[in-house]
């Protein structure tokens, strides 16, 4: 039930792109604005047709330029969140869930409703309830079709952070109940990187690079278009208590984790954002310093950039740190693989939407 | 009161709606929607009636429908009688007349649908029909409302180009217009301030059923 994407064009913007997405996986397309991926999702759903393209769902050929096959969208199963939701404006909630069954049935239209957690707001209009609201009523619509392929595009973009954070949570949960391929499509790294499970760069058409999170969010030249501030290394961790003076302690497999107000009860399952350039390394433990949160771990590989910076992957229990720091400090620590170092993270450098519930499948080490 | 001649304008008027109803939503969506070529030729043929005198509106008409023409012996030969001074010339001219006051509003209708709302009707898996049925319609009806009020009132309302295609048949093609403009060529000012009377009645209580059904809609739709 994979989805099988490749697409050439010259017009609107040059184009040249492949990739592959398996059943019940998460991809992110990442790029700038104009970089092509939301038209890449506009071709999966037949509202774009380029020069050469071909797409493949769950073995069928949706569209083959070259056989001359071109499924018109009302006939692909696609589900598709639009950026500004474009919900039905005359429909409540439930009409608009309804208009994409096959068999229109409102009991079912309700319990989609539901898994998306919007309760009791079935008969409102559209104008009548929030951006995050909105948002949901457009994932049950495109669920609703029970779609063989669910595109997202920007989903996020237009509500605000609080109500990201909270629909991050809520989209990690869904998934449990999502079987086949989803396309995300963002220009947030920090989205892509607690939501996705591979992710594709695309800058100016063409792919920069593939691989899972964990690769790319660590790899300097693929997201030197994105902004290498964005690298980043993510640990998953367990809420253990919020304490009275605004820090929560979380249990992570490399240690105790000091982090400003986690949401969420004790006993959750999260994921940490640790910003790569934030880290601090230091070969001796350090005493009398600000800094909450100091994890011994061993020098697995150092890469040196093309300027004047080095990243240095620390392994701690099977997880890793990264830490980018100068050349030059490298140098002069001496640093080589299988040293040991301490990775000095603030607490405050870690953001309230960098820490996400983590899917309920996820081990935690 | 001529009633006569106020049943006909009705009859007119409710013929020339009920053809251009289809015809506006057809024209006014592909207007709204497409881009060719010859679009800003079409609408400006569209909009010609708008700024043409009815006289010379007419007179083309009468040329192109007339005797020896090859519409006017079609339709000679299809129904055994000619179609100018008929009620049915009279029909085919106000639905050409009226094309700018149908097609227009429910061009703007359609137009103020976004087209993520179209894209995510058929992402829905609605046919091109459904979409048009169950998302379009509804979304444009405003539009559409205002296309055929606007439609009705005018050919009540219309003179220069009934007197060149039509004649003055009484119940045949002698409307409330005509009627009106008969008495007071007759002198007979009475009769002619009570037609006009009840013209303006029909006029007023039409457009304010527009504004009423127009303004429930908005509400519907906020």
């Amino acid at each position: 039930m994979a989805l099988e994407v490749m697409a050439q064009a010259t017009r609107p913007i040059p184009l040249d792109i492949a990739f592959r997405v398996e059943p019940g996986e998460l991809l992110a397309l990442v790029g700038h604005s104009g970089s092509g991926k939301t038209t890449l999702l506009r071709c999966i759903a037949g509202l774009w047709r380029p020069e050469c393209a071909r797409v493949v769902v769950n073995g069928a050929i949706w569209l083959d330029t070259i056989a001359k096959i071109d499924l018109p969208t009302h006939r692909r199963r696609v589900g598709i969140v639009f950026q500004n939701y474009a919900l039905f404006p005359h429909m409540t909630a439930v009409r608009n869930v309804m208009a994409a069954m096959d068999a229109p049935d409102r009991a079912e239209a309700e319990r989609t409703l539901d898994l998306v957690n919007l309760h009791g707001l079935a008969d409102r209009k559209p104008a009548q309830l929030s951006g995050g609201q909105q948002q949901r009523v457009a994932l049950a619509r495109a669920l609703a079709r029970r779609p063989q392929a669910l595109l997202l595009d920007e989903p996020f973009s237009a509500v605000d952070r609080a109500t990201r954070e909270k629909l991050y949570g809520e989209i990690i949960d869904l998934r449990r109940h999502l079987a086949m391929p989803v396309v995300l499509v963002t220009h947030d790294m920090n989205e892509a990187q607690l939501l996705a499970d591979r992710m594709v760069v695309i800058e100016q058409g063409r792919v920069v690079r593939t691989g899972t999170t964990a690769e790319v969010m660590s790899d300097p030249e693929a997201l030197r278009a994105m902004g290498i501030r964005e690298i980043a290394a993510m640990l998953p961790a367990i809420i253990a208590e919020h304490g009275v003076d605004g820090l929560s302690r979380l249990d992570a497999p490399t240690g105790p984790l000091f982090l400003p107000q986690v949401e969420g009860a004790p006993g959750t399952r999260v994921r940490v954002r640790i910003m790569a350039h934030e880290v601090i390394l230091s070969r001796v433990r350090p005493e009398g310093l600000s800094a909450q949160n100091i994890i011994a771990g061993t020098i697995a590989r150092i890469v040196p950039g093309v300027g004047p910076g080095a990243m240095v992957h620390i392994d701690v229990a099977g997880h890793e740190i990264l830490a980018r720091i100068t050349r030059r400090a490298a140098d002069q620590m001496a640093l080589v693989p299988g040293d040991t170092v301490h990775a000095i993270v603030k607490s405050m450098s870690v953001a309230r939407d960098h820490v996400a519930r983590a899917p309920s499948t996820m081990k935690t080490g | 009161m001529d009633w006569a001649a106020l049943w006909l304008s009705m009859r007119l008027a409710g013929w020339t709606v009920a053809i251009l109803l289809p015809v506006s939503v057809l024209m006014g969506r592909a207007l709204a929607y497409r881009q060719f070529r010859a679009k800003g030729l079409v609408e400006a043929l569209v909009m010609l009636p708008l700024v043409l005198p009815p006289t010379v509106f007419g007179f083309y008409l009468l040329v192109a429908f007339g005797r020896n023409s090859p519409i006017g012996d079609l339709w000679q030969s299809l129904f055994g009688h000619q179609l100018v001074f008929t009620f049915q010339g009279l029909v085919v001219a106000s639905v050409i007349f009226n094309l700018p006051f149908a097609i227009q509003p429910a061009q703007r209708g359609f137009e103020a649908i976004p087209v993520e709302v179209r894209e995510a009707a058929s992402c829905s898996g609605m046919s091109p029909f459904a979409s048009l049925w169950k998302i379009e319609l509804p979304l444009a009806w405003p539009g559409l409302m205002t296309a055929m009020v606007l439609t009705f009132a005018h050919t009540l309302g219309e003179f220069g180009i009934v007197l060149m295609v039509g004649g003055s048949i009484p119940g045949e093609t002698k409307t409330i217009a005509i009627a009106i403009y008969d008495r007071v060529q007759g002198f007979d000012d009475r009769g002619a301030a009570t037609m006009s009377a009840v013209l303006v009645a029909i006029s007023l209580f039409t457009i304010a059923v527009t504004y009423w059904l127009s303004a429930r809609v908005g509400r519907r739709l906020s």
